[in-house]
C-alpha cells in the first residue's frame, strides 16, 4: 500500500467564466478576402480617401507576404478566405447613438463581463471604451476627459473626428508592411480605441479599452493608437475575453504607442480570450503587434501584460526606444494550461543615447501547455551608454509541459551594458508539501506559490487589477494540481 | 494523542521503520534520538503526510483518527505541525502572508472566524517577540535569504502562532549556535502546555539541556530499542549509541 498520492498531473479545468454568447443582431459581411471587401468595409465606415488607399496598399503587400513559421507554434493552417472580416450590432448601422439608445443586449453583455457602461456605476477612476467585434459600441467619461482636451473615442470617430492626427501617426511605429498579421490588420481592421493625451496633461483617471468576440466565423481586428504629446501621461488597460466556440477564431490586432518629449504611457493588458477546451478544442488563435515609439527625449513607455487566455498566443510588446534617456519596460506574466501554447516577449530597440530597458518574463507552464520566451535586445551604434537588463523565469506544474527561452542580444557600442537573467523551476513537491503541512489546501498551496513567482510583474499592474490578475490566475490554474 | 503501533515503512524498496511502536499522551514531551539514517526524518514525514513512502505494516491513530489516511493539510487541520529540518523557502510571499493564509486556512476548517491583517499582524508581532525575531523577517520572502537559524527560528514561530495539539520537531537544533539553541528552546518551552504533546528529534543531548523531556527514546535501525526518563539521554552522550547495542 502507497502513501496517498497527490500527483501534480491530475489535471482537472474550471469551466472558463465568459463563455456565454449574446444573442445580438449582427451585420456582418460574408466570409472571404478581397479588395471590394476592404472597399466595403471602408465605405461601411465612411471613411476618408486617405483611409481607403492605406488599407489597399497594405492588402496588395499582404498578398505578396508569406504566415510566419519561426515561432515555436503548432496549429493546422488559417484559411483566410474562410473568415468574416466585419460583424457590428446592426443598430450601429445608422451611426453613433448615446448610451441610453444602445441596444440593451449589448448593455447586459458587458455587464455580464463585470464592465457596467453606465458611467455612475463604473468604478471610479476608469473610462472605458466597449469594443463587440469589429466596432466600438460605448465610450465612457468622454466628456470629462474632453474638458482637459484628452481625446479617447473609438478608432472610426477618430478616423471622422482627428483625421489629421490619424494621418499623422497611423502606422508610424507599426508601418502597413510590418509583418503578415499587422499588414492584415491594416487592410482589414475595423475598430479599436483612439488616445490623446494633450501637451503636459497627466491623464486623470485609467483609460480601458475592453474587447469581445461575439459572433461565430469572424475575425477581429482592431487597431489601437496612443499619442502622449510632450510632458503627458497616461495609464491605459486592455481587457479581452470570447465566447466558448469549438472552432478557432482569429484575432489579429495591432497597437501602437507614441511617447512625445517627457511622456509615459504605460499599458497594461489581462487577456482572457477562450483558451479552448482541456482537449485543446476551439480557442481564440492571438496574432497581435504591440509597439511603442518613445520618440521624444526622456520618454518611457511600459507594457505590463498578464497572459491567460487564447489557444495561441502569438505576442511581441516592443519599444523603439528613439529619444535621448528613453526608458522602456516590459513585464510579464504568460499562463499556459491545457493544450495551449504561448510565443511571447519583447523586443528592445536602442536607438538614443542614455537609453535603458527592463525585461521581466515570468512564464508558466501546466497541463500540456508549451510556453516560449522570444526576446530580441538591440543596442544600436548610436545608443551610448544603453542598458539593458532581463529576466526571464519558467514555471513548470507537472510533467508533460514546456518552457523556452530564445533570448537574442545584439549590441553595437561598446559602452553599453546588457545583462540577462533565466531560470527554469519546477514547482516544487517541497514547497507543496510545506504549505500543505502547514494547513492550505493543494489549490490554495499552487496559487500562493504562483502568485509569489508573479509578484513582479503584478506590482507593476495599476492597482485594482493587480488582484483581478490575481484571481484570474487562480482560476486559470484551478485544477491544474490534482 | 498519538498512538504508533508496529509502523513498518520503506522507500524504494527500502525499509527504513520496521515495526516501530510509540505512544505520546497530552502534556508529554517525548525526545527521540538516533544516529544517522537510524529513520528520524522518515517517521517525522510520514506522520506529516509527505509524498513517497510506502506503508508496509501498522497503523497510527491520532486523536482516535486513522492519521496515515488523511492528506497534508487535514493532519494540519486535525493539529499535527511538523518544524522541517530544512525549511523550504517560498519566493515572492512574504512570510507574514504565508503565516495569516496557513492560519485563517486552519481558523476555517475548525468553524472559526477569520482574522484579519491588522489583528493578525498584532497577534504575531507579540509571538515573534519570543523566539527574538527581527520584524523584517516577517515581510520578507519565506525562508528566502534566511540563516539557517532565522530559519529555524520562523518554524517555532509558525509552531506558536498556530498553536497545533501536536509538535514535531525534526532536528530542529542542528546547526543552531549556542545563542540561537537558548533562543529556540525558550520557543519551544513556551508551547508546553497540558493540552499539547511535543515529539523533539534530535542527534544531541544538548537541545535537551533546556528543553526537559519526559521520555527519551532511542531509535535505531528502524525500531525504537530503549525508553527512558531524561536520565537515558545522558547515558547515550556519554557512552554513544553503540553503549545500547551493546547492553
Amino acid at each position: 500500500m502507497k502513501t496517498k498520492n497527490h500527483s501534480i498531473e491530475e489535471l482537472t479545468q474550471k469551466e472558463y467564466k465568459y463563455g456565454f454568447v449574446s444573442n445580438i443582431e449582427m451585420d456582418t459581411v460574408p466570409a472571404g478576402l478581397n479588395e471590394d471587401v476592404i472597399r466595403l468595409i471602408s465605405a461601411k465606415k465612411e471613411e476618408p480617401s486617405f483611409m481607403l488607399e492605406w488599407r489597399l496598399k497594405a492588402y496588395s503587400h499582404w498578398l505578396k507576404m508569406k504566415e510566419p513559421t519561426w515561432h515555436n507554434l503548432h496549429y493546422p493552417p488559417i484559411d483566410f478566405q474562410k473568415i468574416s472580416y466585419y460583424a457590428a450590432p446592426k443598430s450601429k448601422k445608422s451611426g453613433p447613438k448615446t448610451l441610453e439608445e444602445e441596444d440593451p443586449e449589448i448593455l447586459a453583455t458587458f455587464k455580464q463581463l463585470g464592465i457596467p457602461l453606465e458611467e455612475q456605476k463604473l468604478f471610479s477612476g476608469v473610462a472605458v471604451d466597449a469594443v463587440l467585434d469589429s466596432v466600438s459600441v460605448a465610450t465612457t467619461f468622454k466628456e470629462k476627459l474632453g474638458a482637459l482636451g484628452i481625446i479617447f473615442c473609438s478608432f472610426s470617430d477618430a478616423v471622422k473626428n482627428h483625421p489629421q492626427l490619424v494621418q499623422q501617426y497611423l502606422g508610424s511605429v507599426v508601418p502597413y508592411s510590418d509583418n503578415f498579421f499587422a499588414t492584415l490588420n491594416s487592410a482589414v481592421f475595423s475598430d479599436g480605441s483612439f488616445v490623446y493625451i494633450p501637451k503636459g496633461v497627466r491623464c486623470p483617471m485609467e483609460l480601458s479599452t475592453y474587447f469581445r468576440i461575439n459572433t461565430q466565423e469572424t475575425g477581429q481586428f482592431e487597431r489601437t493608437l496612443i499619442i502622449a504629446d510632450e510632458g503627458s501621461s497616461v495609464s491605459y488597460l486592455e481587457g479581452c475575453t470570447a465566447p466558448i466556440r469549438d472552432t478557432n477564431q482569429l484575432h489579429a490586432a495591432v497597437v501602437e504607442l507614441v511617447a512625445l518629449d517627457n511622456a509615459q504611457i504605460k499599458y497594461s493588458t489581462i487577456q482572457n480570450w477562450y483558451p479552448g477546451d482541456k482537449e485543446g478544442k476551439g480557442g481564440i488563435y492571438n496574432f497581435v503587434t504591440k509597439r511603442g515609439k518613445c520618440k521624444g527625449h526622456n520618454s518611457k513607455i511600459s507594457w505590463t501584460q498578464v497572459e491567460t487566455g487564447s489557444a495561441i498566443t502569438w505576442k511581441y510588446p516592443s519599444c523603439i526606444l528613439q529619444g535621448d534617456n528613453s526608458i522602456g519596460e516590459f513585464y510579464s506574466v504568460a499562463l499556459t494550461n491545457n493544450f495551449q501554447q504561448a510565443d511571447t516577449g519583447t523586443k528592445m530597440i536602442h536607438i538614443g543615447k542614455n537609453t535603458s530597458s527592463t525585461i521581466i518574463s515570468k512564464g508558466i507552464s501546466a497541463g500540456h501547455g508549451q510556453n516560449t520566451y522570444r526576446g530580441a535586445v538591440t543596442i544600436q551604434k548610436s545608443a551610448e551608454n544603453g542598458r539593458n537588463y532581463s529576466q526571464c523565469d519558467s514555471l513548470l506544474l507537472g510533467e508533460l509541459c514546456g518552457a523556452h527561452t530564445f533570448p537574442y542580444l545584439s549590441v553595437n557600442n561598446a559602452s553599453a551594458q546588457v545583462e540577462h537573467e533565466a531560470s527554469t523551476t519546477k514547482i516544487g513537491e517541497d514547497q507543496l508539501f510545506y504549505c500543505r503541512q502547514r494547513g492550505l489546501s493543494q489549490e490554495d498551496a499552487v496559487n500562493l506559490i504562483v502568485n509569489g513567482f508573479c509578484k513582479k510583474v503584478f506590482k507593476e499592474l495599476p492597482m485594482e487589477f493587480a488582484v483581478e490578475a490575481q484571481k484570474l490566475l487562480n482560476v486559470s490554474l484551478e485544477g491544474s494540481v490534482g | 494523542m498519538l498512538q504508533i503501533k508496529n509502523l513498518s515503512a520503506s522507500i524504494d524498496n527500502k525499509k527504513i521503520l520496521k515495526g516501530l511502536n510509540l505512544e505520546v499522551k497530552a502534556g508529554e514531551v517525548h525526545a527521540i534520538m538516533g544516529p544517522n539514517g537510524s529513520g528520524k526524518s522518515t517517521l517525522s514525514q510520514l506522520l506529516a503526510g509527505k509524498d513517497g513512502y510506502t506503508l508496509d505494516g501498522g497503523e497510527v491513530l491520532f486523536e482516535g483518527k486513522d492519521l496515515l489516511r488523511l492528506a497534508p493539510e487535514e493532519r494540519a487541520s486535525l493539529g499535527l505541525f511538523l518544524a522541517f529540518q530544512y525549511p523550504v523557502e517560498i519566493p515572492g510571499v512574504s512570510n507574514l502572508y504565508f503565516l495569516k493564509s496557513a492560519y485563517n486556512a486552519l481558523r476555517k476548517k475548525r468553524g472559526e472566524e477569520e482574522l484579519d491583517a491588522v489583528d493578525f499582524m498584532e497577534l504575531v508581532k507579540e509571538k515573534s517577540k519570543l523566539v527574538e525575531m527581527n520584524e523584517t523577517l516577517l515581510t520578507r520572502p519565506v525562508n528566502e535569504g534566511f540563516s539557517g537559524g532565522e530559519k529555524k527560528r520562523n518554524e517555532i514561530l509558525q509552531m506558536i502562532v498556530l498553536e497545533p495539539k501536536l509538535c514535531i520537531l525534526d532536528e530542529t537544533d542542528s546547526g543552531l549556535d549556542i545563542d540561537a539553541l537558548k533562543v529556540v528552546s525558550k520557543g519551544i518551552n513556551a508551547a508546553r502546555s497540558k493540552d499539547r504533546a511535543i515529539i523533539l528529534i534530535t542527534h544531541y543531548q544538548r537541545l535537551l539541556n533546556y528543553c526537559e523531556p519526559d521520555f527519551v527514546h532511542v531509535l535505531y535501525n528502524g525500531k525504537i530499542l530503549k525508553s527512558g526518563g531524561k536520565e537515558l539521554a545522558f547515558e547515550l552522550e556519554k557512552h554513544g549509541y553503540g553503549w545500547i547495542l551493546e547492553s
